[in-house]
């Protein structure tokens, strides 16, 4: 029991359905094991706590072998929607919560939200432009010291 | 395992401190408990919880998770985790005398 995880430090880097949850159901995880944990969004993340996007997390139905789904075919209008609509179907019946209530119930267990800086002036963004359980938006230096002493993922 | 006793009766736990038969768990127990967990002071809102633990487990056979707890208990996400502050279902489970609570959600 000594070898314990007592923090846990999240990256989520991708805003695609698939991308997105892994990221949160261990954050949430880690939350429910009495561990303390970050979440910070960088990059194409930041769409998963942004006010207008977080509400529409596709799965990318081009460039995901694991889909089994030929890529042209992936790439047709409407697809990435459909096979969207299908998981969180799926993800329903199963009762994991869609993506702004997932966020939603993380920050309630007390889960630090951090948006990444450079990603934020990458997209010409303000940290209004992101829901507001985003406590700040950060810099890498700034992270390092939030999940110090912690583990730290990438996903 | 390992034997304890808990208000004055012999109980079995695993080394995660999860009772290994149910059954040998009462009310009078719970304080005790809770005080091993880091809880000394009792609320109604702890007794909810905890109630609502043991009733789920033995309606379903498993605890409810986090999510669960905070959709049918009475009791908000935000509020379990300041009564818990260590996992509101693995620490209610634990002094409601259940095994943990399996779910990744």
């Amino acid at each position: 029991m000594n070898d314990r995880i007592e923090k846990f430090s999240i990256i989520i880097s991708k805003g695609s359905l698939e991308g997105a949850y892994p990221g949160l159901i261990m954050a949430n995880g880690a939350r429910a094991e009495g561990m303390e944990a970050n979440l910070f969004f960088t990059f194409f993340g930041l769409d998963v706590v942004h006010k207008a996007r977080h509400e529409h997390i596709k799965v990318a139905t081009v460039g995901n072998p694991g889909l089994h789904l030929p890529t042209m075919l992936g790439g047709l209008p409407g697809v990435s929607t459909a096979m969207t609509a299908f998981m969180n179907h799926k993800m329903e019946k199963l009762d994991i919560p869609s993506i702004p209530e997932f966020v939603d119930m993380i920050a309630d267990s007390g889960c630090g939200f951090y948006g990444c800086k450079a990603s934020v002036d990458l997209f010409g963004l303000e940290k209004n432009d992101l829901i507001p359980q985003v406590q700040d938006i950060i810099t890498v230096g700034e992270f390092y010291d939030i999940a110090a002493g912690g583990q730290i993922i990438f996903t | 395992m390992l034997m304890t006793t808990i208000a004055s009766n012999a109980v079995e736990m695993n080394e995660e401190g999860f009772f290994v038969h149910p059954e040998q768990w009462t009310e009078e127990m719970v304080p005790e408990l809770a005080a091993r967990d880091g809880i000394d002071a009792l609320t109604d809102a702890h007794w909810t919880v905890i109630r609502f633990m043991r009733r789920q487990f033995l309606e379903k056979g498993t605890g409810p998770t986090v999510r669960v707890l905070g959709k049918a208990s009475g009791v908000s996400i935000k509020e379990l985790y300041e009564l818990f502050p260590k996992g509101p279902a693995k620490v209610a489970a634990r002094i409601a005398g259940i095994p943990k609570p399996r779910g990744c959600i």
